[in-house]
């Protein structure tokens, strides 16, 4: 693999309203530091991708930003959101992930009835109310383009659904706490064409209401579905700006190797 | 082109290897259900002798509590009654698990959920040797402090059900704890990921989704607790006071199947009516454990299934 300078890097200013920022964020895992010195702010109604080879620290950045890396590894730094460093030992986490959802790579419903699985964390929350449960299902799963599907079957077993559906449900899962990010690490990977596409359609609808963070290894699915990109390198940073610039006139030699696939 | 017909057509070294690992597995195979069946047999064939050949009724022996295999009664029938001893039997088992099994838990969502890497250190090899102890260790242990202070407590001998049912937990703990380690550990780590990530705290995630998903294996656990508290002779026997007695109390001297066995098997002669009616109580247990495993095996496929 050619070496890089990995401490130059070329990240812009979004423009418009910021939903999410990082500052000088580090990740460990024990001695070994996964993050360095990521700094970067996502812009509100958004779709940003974060791109890179296998190791890069992707999805670890992804999984820091909800605080999913709380007890796995150790992160320091500011992550901001609604002017509150978020990523604070006195900070209500709980509450946190339920403002920036997360969707995994492999659909991962609870097996429950589809009903049970959307109002799961609704009752975490000590909401019981028959006509706000119902309400939250039915508006999640129209949102994540679910609803005509299984209007019917609400009360079977989610594990009856197909992979893409289980991955949609697992979407509105996550939008039935109503949260203003949505992050999804690599959600459309364990996935036929077919449901990636619906995938795609549905998340480039969800983009007016939600600012949402995606993962991916697919590059023409970062192309096709972001305006803005994040290229990692080794646990750095090394570029960020609107997708058509990543894709087509980069600034650093590491994501122009990378996206055209000269990368050892 | 004849060299590789020749091949074809030929066994080698391979296929003679093959043939002969066949042949010693099957053997072995055959072995064992051979050994099986005859155990079946012969705890049967003397079990079912008690009413085949003595002619006491079934229903005397499951329904009547006076046993007293050698003496005659005033109408000239034998005294075989076995209700107390099943009584006791179940229940001892029953008790036992019931107070192992928060304790099993509690102890198996500490070692995968809230220290998986202290907690499995030190508890492992704690609970491997509660194993390996023997269980006559555990019966007098039993004897010496469980009874005592029983005693102290209600009065009477201090032998009896409760005694039996403390040393028993403490016998089925570490089984019932491992196999719940088990059954936590298989669960896949993205249950509580998607639990986590929407929000709910530690506490909800272990109680409303692993200890759901796990619901099928945990029960296996606790039963698989149970054949062994049932089957437990030795520890038990020391403790349990060994009067073929219904019990009217938890602290009442009574005995258990296989306290029983133990206790007389070698006071009785081969093919005499108290000794038909010892195998009587053997055929019992066995029958009783294999109703335990079909349970688990019950329970196993419903998990698969849902």
């Amino acid at each position: 693999m050619a070496t890089y300078d990995l401490t130059a890097h070329h990240i812009i200013e979004p423009g418009g309203p910021i939903a999410l920022s990082t500052e000088k964020l580090q990740v460990f895992y024990g001695r070994q530091q996964a993050i360095f010195d990521a700094t970067l702010n996502f812009p509100a109604n958004q779709i940003t991708a974060l791109i890179g080879a296998s190791g890069s620290g992707k999805s670890t950045y992804l999984r820091s930003l909800n605080r999913m890396n709380d007890k796995v590894a150790r992160v320091t730094g500011k992550i901001m959101y609604q002017e509150t460093n978020i990523n604070d030992r006195t900070i209500n986490v709980y509450a946190v992930r339920r403002h920036l959802g997360m969707v995994f790579q492999r659909p991962n419903p609870f097996a429950k009835s589809i009903y049970d699985n959307l109002t799961f964390a609704l009752k975490a929350t000590g909401i019981k109310s028959r006509t706000i449960l119902d309400d939250r299902v039915e508006q999640s799963l129209k949102e994540a383009a679910l609803w005509e599907e299984v209007k019917e079957d609400l009360h079977k077993s989610a594990l009856a659904l197909s992979g893409g559906q289980q991955q949609r449900l697992c979407i509105a899962r996550a939008l039935a706490t109503q949260p203003e990010i949505l992050l999804l690490d690599e959600p459309a990977s364990a996935l036929d064409p077919i449901s990636t596409a619906k995938i795609e359609v549905t998340l480039k609808r969800l983009v007016e209401r939600y600012t949402i963070i995606i993962v991916t290894h697919n590059m023409q699915q970062a192309a096709r579905l972001s305006s803005y990109t994040a290229f990692l390198h080794l646990g750095h940073l090394i570029e960020f700006d609107k997708t058509p610039t990543i894709f087509q006139n980069p600034e650093m030699t590491a994501t122009q190797d990378y996206i055209t696939g000269n990368f050892g | 082109m004849t060299s590789i017909k020749q091949e074809l057509r030929h066994a080698s070294k391979a296929t003679r290897e093959d043939v002969f690992g066949k042949v010693i597995t099957y053997c072995c195979v055959a072995v064992i259900a051979v050994l099986v069946i005859s155990i079946l047999y012969f705890i049967a064939s003397r079990g079912i002798a008690t009413f085949t050949v003595n002619h006491v009724s079934l229903w005397s022996f499951i329904s009547q509590t006076s046993w007293n295999p050698g003496l005659l009664d005033a109408h000239g029938q034998p005294q075989i009654g076995a209700l107390a001893m099943m009584v006791t039997s179940f229940t001892v088992t029953i008790l036992a698990a019931i107070i192992a099994t928060p304790f099993a838990l509690a102890v198996a969502l500490y070692m995968t959920e809230i220290a998986p890497n202290r907690g499995a250190r030190i508890l492992q090899p704690v609970i491997e040797l509660l194993v390996g102890i023997p269980s006559v260790v555990y019966g007098f242990i039993g004897l010496t402090v469980v009874v005592p202070y029983i005693r102290h407590l209600f009065g009477g001998t201090g032998m009896g059900i409760l005694a039996g049912t403390l040393v028993l937990f403490v016998m089925i703990l570490p089984t019932v704890t491992t196999l719940s380690v088990d059954a936590l550990n298989a669960l896949p780590g993205y249950l509580r990921d998607a639990s986590l990530a929407l929000g709910a705290t530690r506490w909800q995630t272990i109680h409303k989704v692993l200890l759901r998903a796990a619901t099928p294996r945990l029960l296996t656990a606790v039963i698989f607790g149970m054949a062994r508290a049932f089957g437990e002779a030795l520890a038990v026997q020391m403790v349990i006071g060994n009067a073929v007695l219904m019990p009217h109390g938890l602290v009442t001297p009574t005995a258990t199947l296989t306290s029983q066995l133990t206790t007389q098997i070698g006071n009785t002669v081969m093919g005499t009516l108290p000794n038909n009616a010892l195998w009587s109580l053997a055929l019992v247990l066995l029958v009783m454990s294999l109703i335990f495993n079909l349970l688990i095996r019950f329970i196993g496929k419903r998990g698969q299934l849902s």
